[in-house]
């Protein structure tokens, strides 16, 4: 291990957890271990709690109480709002989703296609943004399913979910987001909207891992993917996770303070991280800089390779995380930067910053300090950089899609 | 996070022989941007014909540069035809192995090497690059992958996945790879074959009869199923096993080799030693 000081700027991968949130859990690990279930006292003074934690969530996502249903984590949010729509609609075996979701909608919308479903993944462009206009005719009277994620997490940029769910509507379809990155970064008012399924995961928001929700709004029709008991009104069984969904309740709360310390001081952050390292030769950014998270940064340093950079960094304690073939074990670049046409040059160096509420400006300058420097080296090395430097034709187009 | 030795890391931070050699005897350039890693080996000779000096350049990951740097170091003072011998496995072994996932690192520097030799000797960068291409994602060809997986003794698609990436983009060739293997372990058998063993106790006729069934449908089917061929068992006379080729089998020149060298070599091997494969004529 280093021996360095953290600087933890990984937080769309997991968040630090916060401390308030650590504390509001532990009583529930320890004397308070009732069952919210049960008819006695002991275990109904639980329930209170839980109760409170749903009231939370939903103030932060501007919704009732009643429309939120308390999950393990993302993926199981994304999964169940899936399966609901397609069980809800037997007849309609039509799914409209997009190119650049995360694994949790992405590959259980491959597997719908494997099997017989037909799933439309809608294309980006360059700067990672939908056609309004292909998406709107993307939508069938066979589609049972819109499911458009509110923000990416690898480029943060960001989807107008609202205009898309009002186009699913329009046409019959259930409209459902991922929203597990949006959360807490942008401002959230579900009772404004028509989008009827939302999922978030706890562990972005600054909770320990293991607690999700997924929003259903009234009257959106439901069929429950975790059958067994009674527990969140038979929407989701199982014997609730109090501790985490306590936790959960209260990174909500923080999170609603948190919004606009989001939205002006870390963004001033991360625009001058990107302001530093756009400085470092033949770099650039990915995603559209005008529709993007205030905290998410994806930058790509040509010709070098992104896991040499991550464990450069990693050994001056930096944390972050790369969009290249060999960090990701699949041996090709991410499926976000292919999509978007990142070309091969950059998308193997790509390295993505996320900042969270924690984050520092003396964060930020120990980046900038070093970053230059490991990019260097690297591209001493690199057989490409040369060639680049001297011909300036090596420069290579963007993917070719299949 | 890839769990690197500290020898992989050593040499990822601080890699000796970075760069170009000037006036290079043997240049070997493989792998691309596209790919995701590539390397620029160059060396040398002295008078005396052995490696003086030899430098890289590498795009890549971490085992990516360890391994190339390790390369130059173990190649230099060996003549071309001790190079010649060095094998990924002898540069993984060099750097305290590498993550399964990471053996393609290892290829590439054997790649090189072999490219740069050829280089010298004036000849194309690759022989494999006669074979045909099986993975178009990677560029791999079939002579590549056969060359690796007896090697290093690869039998799953995995393994030679993680040693030349080939299967590891669209997948598309996956089912091909499969077939690639059967062909290559099919036709290795005869070689491979683990020694044979003396049967414990005499075996009855029917248990005879229901081993040599049980080993033709477990071990021989199969690989001539890879092929687009198959097999019957006609009868069987005390040792002397008939059977009968059907489809592709049944028609190819080598099909007595087939017979002999393999069909046997696994009946004597799970059934009893003193059998005797015929083919009859269906």
């Amino acid at each position: 291990m280093s021996h360095h000081k953290v600087v933890y700027l990984d937080n769309n991968a997991t968040s630090q957890t916060a401390p308030e949130v650590v504390a509001a859990m532990l009583p529930f690990f320890g004397e308070l271990y009732g069952n919210p279930s049960s008819m006695h006292t002991f275990g109904g003074q639980v329930k209170a709690h839980l109760d409170q934690a749903r009231q939370r969530v939903a103030d932060l996502l501007g919704c009732s109480p009643e429309e939120i249903i308390f999950t393990s984590c993302g993926t199981e949010s994304d999964n169940t709002a899936i399966m609901a729509a397609l069980r809800s609609f037997p007849g309609k075996r039509h799914v409209v989703t997009t190119r650049v979701e995360h694994p949790a909608v992405l590959n259980f919308c491959q597997d719908l296609a494997r099997r017989g479903h037909e799933v439309t993944f809608l294309p980006v462009d360059r700067q990672g943004n939908l056609d309004l206009n292909q998406v709107e005719d993307s939508i069938r009277d066979d589609t049972a399913l819109v499911s458009v994620m509110w923000a990416n997490n690898e480029t943060g940029v960001i989807f107008p979910v609202e205009q898309i769910a009002a186009m699913a509507k329009a046409k019959g379809a259930v409209f459902h987001t991922d929203a597990v990155q949006a959360v807490g970064k942008v401002p959230i008012s579900l009772k404004d909207t028509q989008i009827d399924m939302l999922a978030l995961s706890g562990h972005k928001l600054h909770t320990p891992k293991g607690v999700g929700v997924l929003y259903v709004r009234k009257g959106t029709p439901f069929v429950a993917y975790v059958m067994g008991g009674h527990q969140e009104h038979g929407r989701r069984a199982g014997t609730e996770n109090v501790p985490y969904i306590v936790g959960l309740g209260r990174a909500c709360e923080l999170a609603r303070q948190r919004m606009v310390d989001e939205n002006t001081r870390v963004k001033g952050l991360r625009d001058r991280l990107e302001e530093g390292l756009l400085k470092v030769e033949a770099t650039m950014v990915n995603g559209d800089p005008n529709r993007r998270l205030p905290n998410t940064s994806s930058v790509s340093f040509e010709y070098v390779e992104g896991e040499s950079i991550l464990l450069m960094l990693s050994d001056l304690g930096i944390c972050a995380s790369s969009g290249s073939a060999c960090t990701s074990g699949s041996l090709e670049p991410s499926h976000v930067l292919r999509a978007m046409g990142v070309p091969f040059t950059a998308a193997h160096g790509s390295i993505r910053f996320s900042l969270s509420y924690y984050s520092t400006g003396e964060e930020i300058d120990h980046v900038l300090k070093h970053m230059p420097g490991i990019i260097e080296r690297l591209r001493k090395i690199s057989p490409f950089w040369q060639k680049y430097k001297t011909s300036k034709a090596c420069a290579t187009p963007g993917y070719v899609e299949p | 996070m890839w769990e690197y030795t500290d020898k992989v890391k050593k040499y990822f931070t601080e890699p000796v022989n970075v760069g170009e050699v000037e006036n290079p005897d043997g240049v070997g350039e493989v792998g691309s941007l596209a790919c995701g890693d590539a390397l620029k080996l160059t060396f040398k000779l002295d008078e005396k014909g052995r490696i003086a000096d030899a430098k890289f350049q590498t795009f890549g990951c971490a085992s990516a540069i360890a391994s190339s740097s390790a390369l130059t170091e173990m190649i230099k003072g060996m003549t071309l035809e001790q190079a010649s011998k060095i094998t990924n496995k002898d540069i993984a072994a060099f750097l305290g192995g590498l993550p399964p996932e990471k053996m393609h690192c290892s290829v590439m520097g054997e790649q090189a090497l072999t490219a740069a030799i050829r280089n010298y000797q004036g000849l194309e960068p690759l022989p494999s690059e006669e074979g045909e291409v099986v993975c178009e994602c990677f560029g791999v060809t079939d002579k590549e992958i056969e060359k690796v997986a007896r090697n290093n003794n690869l039998h799953t698609v995995e393994e030679i996945t993680n040693f030349t990436k080939a299967g590891g983009g669209c997948g598309k060739c996956v089912d091909k790879i499969e077939e690639l293997l059967a062909k290559i372990w099919s036709t290795a058998a005869p070689t491979q074959a683990a020694p044979i063993q003396p049967p414990k106790k005499k075996l009855t006729n029917i248990q005879k009869m229901k081993l040599i069934e049980e080993t033709l449908e477990r071990e021989v089917r199969p690989a001539l199923k890879a092929d687009g061929g198959g097999i019957e068992l006609i009868d069987i006379a005390g040792d002397v096993v008939q059977v009968s080729l059907r489809g592709t089998c049944s028609s190819c020149a080598a099909s007595q080799a087939t017979l002999s060298q393999f069909v046997q070599t696994k009946l004597r091997e799970f059934v009893t030693p003193e059998l005797v494969v015929e083919e009859v004529k269906p």
